[in-house]
């Protein structure tokens, strides 16, 4: 797997996604920079990492989706590249139109930074291959804008066509988001965009290592 | 020209600042507070002169940009 990881101004776990993948998939991943224009040949993942990209000015993710190296992501994933949004590069799909709906200030006002279980609602992916449908796992958020806002309809369309990835578990949603939704997929699937962060719980000096099948799904569908 | 926009959350979505803000007015003692919903307001100068060209353009900035139509509204001032 040729992975890259991109780098927009006030990121700040796109280093960690860089050490998750290097450790699982036993290779550097690039790191591009918000202001490249071009996506190296061969990248066959896409990782847009957690942060708080240009400072979080007028919405979450709504400057970098607009980003020079976002035209060229947008062109690679409806090639079929897969792209793995995380937290603020979940943020970061929902404004470039890449996953509908939108993400919110939290339901609670507070920025919530804690362990959250969540519910893996399908193993029919290529992240969660090596989960297995209805696994709880554990998973840290931080985020002040989580709450997953969609309508009715989208909502409906999202869990009838199994595009929701993970749920926060019964009585656990930290942020109000929508039928407690925590990761949606693209029609395709081939796009994941979720609030907590796998890439921080790949080994267990880090607390925890539920993370780590997000990355080995990756690797076991891409090589 | 310039051009002043207020973006609005949409009827029906959460605004948990605008609900902060009722109670805290509530709080410091003024009464009758209803529903108290916040937004934001963008003042953009323009070099365009003609009205109809300057709305339409600031109609796309708002659409690109300047509001998320998932679960905003905006409105459009020209002077």
């Amino acid at each position: 797997m040729k992975a890259a990881v991109v780098v927009f101004p006030a990121s700040n776990c796109d280093r960690d996604a860089a050490v998750a993948l290097e450790k699982i998939t036993g290779r550097k991943p690039a790191m591009l920079w918000h202001g490249d224009a071009t996506v190296p040949d061969g990248v066959d993942l896409i990782v847009l990492p957690g942060g708080f990209s240009y400072g979080d000015y007028l919405r979450s993710g709504a400057m970098a989706a607009h980003s020079p190296v976002m035209a060229e992501v947008k062109r690679r994933a409806k090639a079929g590249t897969p792209v793995l949004g995380i937290c603020n590069g979940f943020q970061i799909l929902t404004e470039a139109g890449m996953l509908p709906g939108a993400l919110m200030r939290n339901a609670g006002l507070k920025f919530v930074c804690r362990p959250v279980k969540l519910k893996v609602e399908t193993s029919q992916s290529i992240f969660t291959n090596k989960y297995a449908a209805g696994d709880v796992i554990e998973i840290p958020v931080a985020h002040h804008d989580g709450n997953f806002f969609a309508d009715d309809e989208t909502l409906d369309r999202l869990e009838g066509e199994g595009r929701v990835a993970f749920r926060y578990a019964e009585g656990t949603n930290p942020n109000g988001s929508a039928r407690d939704i925590a990761g949606i997929f693209n029609e395709s699937k081939t796009v994941l965009g979720l609030m907590p962060h796998p890439e921080r719980v790949i080994e267990p000096l880090l607390g925890g290592t539920d993370g780590r099948a997000v990355f080995e799904s990756l690797m076991a569908a891409i090589g | 020209m310039k051009a002043r926009v207020h973006v609005t959350l949409k009827k029906g979505v959460l605004d948990p600042q605008g609900k902060a803000i009722g109670n805290q007015l509530s709080a410091l003692g003024f009464g009758g507070i209803g529903d108290v919903r916040q937004g934001k307001f963008i003042e953009i100068e323009l070099a365009e002169t003609d009205a109809a060209r300057a709305r339409e353009a600031v109609k796309q900035m708002c659409e690109k940009l300047l509001a998320n139509t998932v679960i905003e509204n905006y409105a459009i001032e020209l002077s």
